[in-house]
């Protein structure tokens, strides 16, 4: 196969689906569902949908969920590494960021619940003697209505993974010697930092934050869990309409996706706007000659709210670990009456039923995944295929739309192809999900590879094949793993497509994890939690270590 | 040699190929399910039930050679969604789900779909086992089950309360009474969790003089006069709920877990025994029993379907028979185990069977038979509809 035609190929793989999910989904929403006798088109599921009285509550909780939590989880990352990167402090979050990107977002958010909780850890460590309680107080601290701890849930999540870009732009953005230079100029390290280096990499990093401000308006799991549900954030209601065991609500549901796919775009083009304001006073201030002051406060609190994330994402890990050994556990005492291993007797069986195919499936997700990625970016190398800015907002439209938008309507064409749900399919659909991850982490540092060791290599007689695989890829080992990295994680971590597209046949950590943590039982939870964990935190590992190990003495390599 | 040709040619003729097992040729129906799999699509969200459905699973591969794959749903609307789906591409046989726990609205939806293959329940040899006369079988929340669905377990409505806060409550009145003694200490799960529907219409049968009215479709009543004094009632309990109402329990299990964490001292149940067994389990503290208020519970059935198109019937009916049979009957009464009512006439059984249940030690929370009181038919399904939706308006999206 020409390695021109793989970023069409990538782009029919990619917006196939999704736009005839779309499709399957708009049908409904102007009320077309053929199976239940709707044919004519109209406009009355937006019309109950408007009727329902907690639409604005449901959509200002999506947008202040998704803006809130990408402005956050931005806010910290960039004072954290403007002010500490290179610091001991610093190099401690680094080693602790594989754990906790290998948490999944239900666990995480499991744990955090159980540490704010009125009749968490945090109480429980304060009862009796310095509260008084000997019950838990009457008090609306998750779930609350202004959704303030799915926020936290979403910040503790997204601070990791947007460090993890941040440092894998940081080595392509030559930040050492723009930061020296600010710093000759006089500027304190802080300033020095974002008014040099922040915009080069911000420019990385752009569609990672997108990313996370999408994910952010329509996750699901995680808004269960930590958000209110009186009423729910909208994905979460899109989900319930689309459950309802009165088929026409379905219309509704579908009605409600298409809301949400204007939202979230609403949002994006919000988050341009502001890009354009900081931007303008960005440039005012680089140029003022204010030399920055009270940049020690801010990078304190920068380190107390990211040392905050992390502590609660490890606690709420340590937390569930607790819970997955423990007998009766009651309210004030900070430990288990019992510990036990029964929890683990009673679901390993279960657990190792599920492992086999969920490495299978991602392994082999991740594969064809990366394969595309790197194809794609050889062709742009190569051929000069380079996608406009248009192409690229395609390449991630499986991300920005939300998978209940769609997935619905994939799993229908699916089946009037012919296309049995089984493992295969469930990799296709990972696929989709997987490659956007992947293509984020690794096109930045792949671009932004200085082609001069390419004309080197040719100059010296390389083809172009030898090149990519002899000087590039080498040198690109740690980005490629991370990639990979991330890529199992991400296939890991996926519920929906695995329970929509495997028709349920294929069964997986995760939704088996899901399915049980619908009922609450904490001992469960923590097992299937940690199996999870531990699945995507192995590649992530060999992510950090794999490349340490090949260029321990190649000091030049040791960057970012 | 005749036979064959016989299957070589039914195999070309799809009509023929794909003929329906027939539920009352037994002998037919177990040849054919030996060596099938079958995909049961049911709640994961217990670990008791989903251990119970690994045991049928090796139970029904040792005597039938069936393969029993337990699909752990978070949602069973996840499963009428696929045969749904599948049915409006046009997938008519083949499908991906055989067998279904289902009750209620779920059922009524896919019975009126036409998404469901029998009748065969009644055909199952352990029918015959059945209480038909004494137990909710043949009607599933008012709809008949003519045979569409096989039942599997009872269940009654209790309510858990801890010992070392509370007493039993006479009734509705009296748990209005206490709630306002002891606000923060009592909640429900959220409708449109079933359960959390379930403390409605449980609440509504409390609060109304000639609770009749509630077995024929609401189009018959004078829905607003009818349902006044619950909305009355609940008006005034919400200020007084867990959270001040301000946010509930998603599902039964978690307000389990709220109880469990010492957060209210009160909780509705739909398994007489499932106290009992979350004692035995550490989930709850052994001070946890159970009560009914006066005037009786809501009961109902749980239920297995089989969809129209399903790849296994003949397996699925084979699992839903050995789900009727004395052996698994009794395993679901042990809270050791389950703690889930039986479907079967325990007095009328043979004697080996009768033994069977004879041991069973109910649990130190379980009420005995008797004093679970007479169980409540539950209204039709288009009451929870209307009652579900309006408390939506009026609880659920309250800022």
């Amino acid at each position: 196969m020409s390695l021109r035609a793989v970023p069409i190929l990538t782009l029919v793989l990619l917006l196939g689906p999704v736009l005839a999910g779309l499709a399957g989904t708009l049908a409904p929403a102007f009320g077309i569902l053929p199976v239940i006798g709707r044919v004519e088109p109209g406009l009355d599921a937006f019309a109950s949908l408007f009727g329902w009285p907690g639409l604005p509550a449901a959509m200002r909780l999506s947008l202040v969920a998704g803006l809130g939590s990408a402005v956050l989880s931005l806010g910290i990352v960039t004072l954290l590494v403007a002010c500490w990167s290179g610091t001991p402090s610093f190099a401690a979050f680094r080693r602790l960021l594989s754990p906790l990107l290998s948490v999944p977002h239900a666990a995480a958010a499991f744990g955090l619940a159980f540490l704010i909780a009125p009749s968490g850890l945090i109480v429980r460590a304060l009862s009796p003697w310095a509260t008084g309680w000997t019950q838990p107080p009457d008090l609306l601290i998750v779930q609350d209505g202004a959704g303030l701890s799915l926020m936290a849930g979403l910040v503790v999540k997204e601070v990791p993974f947007l460090l993890l870009m941040t440092l894998a732009a940081l080595g392509q953005a030559d930040a050492t010697r723009a930061e020296a230079v600010a710093r000759s100029l006089g500027h304190d390290r802080p300033a020095a930092w974002l008014k040099a280096v922040f915009p080069r990499v911000y420019t990385q990093i752009r569609l990672p934050v997108l990313v996370v401000l999408a994910f952010s308006m329509t996750v699901v799991d995680v808004a269960l869990i930590l958000g209110p549900n009186t009423p729910p954030t909208l994905a979460v209601q899109i989900v319930r309409w689309m459950n309802d065991p009165d088929l026409a609500m379905r219309l509704q549901g579908a009605a409600a996706a298409t809301l949400q796919l204007v939202l979230v775009i609403g949002a994006l083009g919000l988050w341009w706007l502001g890009e354009r304001v900081v931007a303008r006073l960005g440039r005012a201030w680089v140029w003022s000659a204010l030399r920055g002051a009270g940049g020690r406060a801010t990078g304190a609190v920068a380190l107390v709210l990211a040392g905050l994330t992390a502590a609660a994402v490890l606690a709420g890990l340590g937390v569930l670990a607790v819970w997955s050994v423990a007998g009766f556990w009651r309210f004030p005492e900070l430990w288990p009456d019992a510990i036990t291993l029964r929890n683990w007797m009673r679901h390993w069986p279960g657990v190792a039923d599920a492992l086999g195919d969920t490495v299978a499936i991602a392994c082999v997700a991740t594969a064809i995944a990366l394969a595309l990625a790197i194809g794609c970016l050889e062709a742009e190398h190569r051929h000069g295929l380079r996608m406009r800015a248009r192409g690229h907002w395609l390449l991630y439209l499986p991300l920005l739309a939300p998978q209940v938008a769609f997935l619905p309507g994939v799993q229908t064409w699916m089946l009037i192809l012919g296309v049995k749900g089984g493992v295969g399919a469930v990799v296709a659909v990972h696929v989709l999900f997987v490659f956007p991850y992947v293509f984020l982490s690794l096109g930045d540092p792949f671009r932004a590879w200085d082609s001069r060791q390419a004309t080197v290599a040719q100059s010296l007689g390389a083809g172009p094949g030898r090149v990519l695989w002899t000087v590039r890829l080498p040198m690109l080992l740690a980005p490629v793993l991370t990639a990979a990295a991330v890529g199992l994680a991400v296939s890991v971590g996926q519920y929906l497509p695995t329970l929509l597209i495997g028709g349920g046949r294929v069964q997986t950590v995760t939704t088996e994890a899901v399915a049980l943590a619908s009922g609450g039982d904490r001992r469960a939870i923590g097992v299937w939690a940690l199996v999870q964990t531990g699945l995507a935190l192995l590649p992530f590992a060999l992510a950090i270590g794999l490349p340490r190990l090949a260029w321990r003495n190649r000091k030049g390599m040791q960057h970012g | 040699m005749l036979k064959h040709l016989m299957a070589a040619a039914l195999a070309v003729l799809p009509g023929w190929a794909m003929a329906d097992p027939v539920p009352s040729d037994w002998t037919a129906v177990l040849d054919e399910a030996r060596g099938q799999t079958v995909y049961w699509n049911a709640w994961g969200g217990s670990s008791t039930t989903n251990d119970f459905i690994a045991w049928v699973g090796r139970r029904v591969a040792e005597d039938h050679g069936v393969t029993l794959e337990h699909v752990k749903l978070s949602n069973t609307a996840d499963a009428v969604a696929r045969v749904l789906a599948e049915k409006q591409a046009g997938q008519d046989s083949g499908g991906a789900i055989d067998l279904i726990w289902i009750n209620g609205p779920n059922f009524a939806a896919m019975k009126d779909a036409g998404l469901l293959f029998g009748p065969f329940a009644e055909q199952l040899p352990n029918w015959a086992l059945v209480d038909v006369a004494g137990k909710p079988v043949q009607a599933d929340f008012t709809v008949p089950t003519d045979g569409m669905e096989s039942p599997w377990a009872t269940a009654q409505v209790v309510f858990m309360y801890d010992t070392a806060d509370m007493e039993p409550l006479a009734d509705m009145d009296a748990l209005l009474a206490w709630a306002r003694a002891n606000p923060g200490r009592f909640t429900y799960p959220q409708p449109p969790d079933f359960l959390g529907t379930t403390f409605l219409k449980q609440a509504l049968y409390g609060v109304l003089d000639d609770p009749s009215v509630l077995l024929a479709p609401v189009d018959a009543a004078d829905y607003d006069a009818v349902t006044a004094p619950l909305w009355a009632f609940l008006d005034a309990l919400t200020p007084n709920l867990w959270r001040q109402g301000k946010a509930y329990p998603q599902t039964g299990p978690r307000q389990i877990q709220l109880l469990a964490d010492d957060e209210v001292s009160l909780a509705i149940s739909f398994s007489p025994g499932e106290a009992s067994t979350a004692i035995a389990n550490g989930q709850l503290p052994d001070t946890v029993r159970t009560f009914v208020p006066d005037g009786g519970t809501i009961g109902n059935a749980s239920f297995v379907a089989i969809p129209y198109n399903a790849s296994a019937k003949a397996g699925a009916m084979v699992v839903a028979n050995f789900l009727m049979s004395a052996e698994a009957q009794a395993r679901a009464l042990d809270p050791a185990y389950l703690g889930y009512g039986t479907v079967l006439d325990v007095a009328a059984l043979p004697g080996d069977q009768r033994a069977l249940f004879d041991g069973i030690d109910l649990g130190v929370a379980t009420l005995s038979p008797d004093d679970l009181g007479p169980a409540l038919p539950e209204p039709h399904p288009s009451w929870m509809t209307r009652i579900e939706a309006d408390w939506i308006d009026r609880y659920g999206v309250a800022d």
